[in-house]
């Protein structure tokens, strides 16, 4: 292919684009390095180690990590970091492990205090010791991936096919997503329960109640993972596992999904702040800290992009999702995370009662997938103009199979007929997914016969798509990011930089921050 | 003319003539595919009254499961004199006439608060109705020049909704729950009303109207709200059916009054309870 691809977009444009991206998301990244969260200094503990609940406290709920964090902040404030007065603490105060220390901080018996000097550097060195466990077992985790993706192989196919299982209950989810491997699914996303991205703690333990979802643990991470090793050595090839690292509690899950070898998470820049109203600070910190987690997992982030086209016009807002993968691909890169690391979304959401809906779909399709080459990106089927009538859902993903097909994504989301109308029947999937073999199989290599003609509708609109995002990118970096989520630019929704939850978590450094995670992470491998 | 000499009062399904009965459906039943499967089909089939039941199509999915096709003739009838219809009591209105409405009536603006709540986070169809963009082809509230719209979008919980209502002083609280597992919108919604009446106690609360795609519309009472709007409601739709409970003359004279501690007439008692 050629430097300028089929759509043969203006290289000098490309990079204009990109230098704005970088113009806009960089402020964002120098507030996100100077401050720290909750959810980040959680993260520290659960790379640490600390698991499990306090009993004794509220309802029995409470993650340790939320008791100890909490009561240091209380204590000695978070502008330090969670890491020198805990070390400090277990160093000096007789505690035999981390945990022991956590239930004297349930009982109410720890003083913390923040150590200075040699006392300082002591703890620092025990600190960073500890997380750096966490961490190593994160880095053997990736080597195990490629070892049994060596042995075992990728999908025979791309776009690999992506199924989503949601029941609310992991020992439900398990034979179904089992299921899912049997019938072709390549990976397997189990839904998060609604309600978890406005908690500020992670639940814990393997969980059988969930609303639309089932809960992100530690333990149902573990669940899952093993079940999918086993399938995946029954049918020959290695079955990834996707969770979501979004809302509160974003860097905490990342890590748990670092520390549990899952392959893929949704974590989109800006999702949170316009669709669940968290506070736009809280959300820029913690994404940074997940996304560094995920770079160093080898783990693919999924972003959130068909998002803004389930909730605007599919054609007018088609500028808006360029412009939000060039920011993720900002983010992300600036994180640590690697090109083919960034499963860039994108969706087919236009009005199917638009004449040339399908030439334009084409035409947006391709254009994220020319402007980024090496991304794997991931395809959405339609939702917002399934109506419910099965028969035409049904055709639609297929045209939405079809294109995904003609311009190379390289992860398909499986579209369900039944989308809007019932949660999915074992049929449903069943029929979706000879839709997506039916298509693959009688046309997946249309692509490299797919050449759109210079001045033909699907260039000229992949063009003009690009130059809006353009002029709505030096909006952004002229007003900053900050400013134009404020100012509603994303969507109807306006969000202050002071307005959301979650805002009471941000807490700036202070000279001498110190978190072991951090230094270990943006040291790289 | 009677209407029965223009419109039968008992039909059949109509495949490809009149009164053949014809009907397609499919279904999967937790057998192996083999001899029996079709049978057990077929026995499903003339159980729902398909007589005689052509399995077209059966396919295996999986070691233990069997999808199946069905056409065949139903022996049920419709009688369409029994069919319950809740009939529109509001005529639809423009945006236009929405709007000189609400300014003749009110002579302020009519403030409507929106929000999903619970652990809903499918802010899909309180946006459709809210949101300048609409739906269906249709604008959104926000659209109406006479109408304030304070969008709180997802996940608001229940307190933080009635007090941003009283805040508002808001005319109307419209409420969309999309998820439906372990009937959360039903729960939320008895949830919210109670809340509601317990905060506006003696006082006119605002109207309560909830939306999304599993209410079925007959709950009203029972859920303690004012009106559900199911699957496929349109913004114009709600805007009339504001526009005519809300400009009515014995809802604002109620209003006016509701300084008094008259009983709320309109709520059905089990709406009340939790």
């Amino acid at each position: 292919m050629s430097q300028q691809g089929k759509l043969r977009l203006d290289p000098r444009t490309v990079a204009k684009a990109r230098r704005l991206a970088a113009r806009a998301a960089d402020p964002v990244i120098a507030m996100a390095r100077t401050h720290t969260t909750v959810s980040v200094e959680r993260a520290t503990l659960r790379l640490a180690g600390l698991t499990g609940t306090d009993p004794g406290f509220a309802g029995g709920d409470t993650p340790w990590v939320n008791r100890v964090v909490d009561t240091v902040r209380e204590q000695v404030g978070l502008e330090h970091g969670v890491a020198l007065p805990v070390w400090h603490e277990l160093r000096t105060g007789g505690h035999g492990s981390l945990a022991d220390l956590a239930e004297k901080v349930g009982a109410g018996s720890v003083r913390f205090a923040l150590p200075t000097g040699r006392d300082a550097d002591r703890a620092r060195t025990a600190a960073a010791k500890a997380v750096g466990a966490g961490i190593t077992r994160v880095d053997r985790n990736r080597r195990e991936r490629d070892r049994l993706v060596k042995r075992l192989g990728d999908p025979r196919q791309k776009p690999w096919i992506y199924l989503i299982v949601a029941t609310g209950d992991i020992y439900e989810d398990i034979p179904q997503a089992q299921a899912a491997a049997r019938e072709g699914a390549d990976v397997v996303a189990v839904i998060r329960s609604t309600g978890q991205s406005l908690l500020d703690y992670v639940p814990e333990g393997a969980t059988r109640q969930g609303y639309a979802g089932t809960y992100a643990t530690q333990e149902n991470f573990r669940l899952m993972r093993a079940a999918l090793d086993e399938v995946g050595a029954e049918v020959g090839r290695y079955v990834r596992l996707t969770n979501y690292a979004s809302g509160l509690c974003m860097p905490e899950i990342a890590a748990l999904a670092g520390l549990e070898r899952l392959d893929m998470m949704l974590n989109d820049s800006m999702y949170g702040i316009l669709f669940r109203d968290i506070n736009p600070r809280r959300t820029f910190i913690d994404q940074r800290f997940s996304r560094m987690v995920h770079a160093r997992a080898g783990i693919i982030i999924n972003t959130g992009e068909d998002n803004y086209l389930t909730t605007a016009d599919a054609v007018e807002a088609a500028h808006t999702v360029t412009v939000s993968q060039l920011l993720n691909e900002r983010f992300a890169k600036e994180a640590g995370l690697a090109d083919w690391q960034l499963g860039l979304g994108h969706a087919f959401e236009i009005n199917p009662d638009l004449p040339d809906s399908f030439r334009l779909e084409l035409a947006h399709a391709l254009l994220a997938r020319e402007l980024f080459p090496d991304a794997p990106l991931k395809w959405m089927p339609p939702t917002k103009h399934m109506t419910g009538d099965v028969f035409r859902g049904y055709l639609l993903d297929g045209f939405f199979n079809l294109v995904g097909a003609m311009t190379g994504q390289g992860i398909l989301l499986v579209g369900m007929m039944t989308e809007a109308v019932v949660t999915p029947l074992l049929s449903d999937r069943d029929l979706a997914l000879q839709n997506v073999r039916y298509v693959l199989s009688a046309c997946g290599g249309l692509a490299e016969d797919f050449h759109p003609p210079r001045d033909g509708l699907i260039a000229t609109r992949a063009r003009q798509v690009l130059w809006e995002a353009v002029d709505l990118l030096t909006d952004i970096a002229d007003d900053g990011l900050m400013n134009a989520i404020a100012d509603g630019t994303f969507g109807i929704t306006k969000r202050p930089v002071d307005g959301g939850k979650g805002l009471d978590g941000v807490v700036a450094h202070a000279d001498g921050y110190y978190n072991p995670a951090v230094e270990l992470l943006e040291a790289g491998a | 003319m009677t209407p029965s000499m223009t419109e039968p009062t008992i039909v059949r399904p109509y495949g490809d003539t009149t009164d053949d009965g014809m009907v397609q459906v499919s279904f999967t039943l937790p057998v192996p595919h083999d001899a029996r499967a079709e049978g057990a089909a077929q026995q499903l089939a003339n159980k729902m009254g398909m007589a005689p039941a052509m399995v077209v199509h059966t396919k295996a999915m999986g070691p233990s499961f069997t999808f199946f096709v069905v056409y065949g003739r139903v022996s049920h009838l419709v009688d369409l004199s029994t069919v319950e219809v809740i009939e529109r009591e509001f005529t639809l209105l423009t945006a236009k006439e929405v709007n000189l409405a609400i300014r003749k009536a009110l002579r302020r603006k009519l403030v409507v608060v929106g929000a999903c709540i619970g652990t809903d986070a499918h802010t899909v169809g309180i946006d459709a109705i809210l949101n300048v963009k609409g739906f269906a082809g249709e604008k959104g509230l926000e659209y109406y020049r006479e109408i304030r719209v304070v969008n709180l979008g997802a996940q608001v919980f229940v307190p933080e909704l009635v007090s941003r209502a009283r805040k508002e002083r808001a005319d109307a609280v419209l409420v969309s729950q999309v998820v439906t597992q372990k009937d959360a919108h039903l729960e939320n919604t008895r949830e919210m009303s109670a809340a509601f009446d317990a905060a506006y106690d003696g006082s006119r609360r605002p109207l309560l109207v909830v939306g999304g795609p599993r209410f079925d519309p007959r709950m009203a009472g029972g859920l303690g709200v004012d009106h559900i709007f199911g699957k496929g409601t349109t913004p114009s739709e709600v805007a009339s059916y504001l526009a005519h409970t809300l400009l009515s003359k014995e809802h604002r004279e109620v209003r006016r009054s509701a300084q008094d501690p008259a009983p709320d007439t309109r709520r059905s008692p089990e709406g009340v309870r939790r």
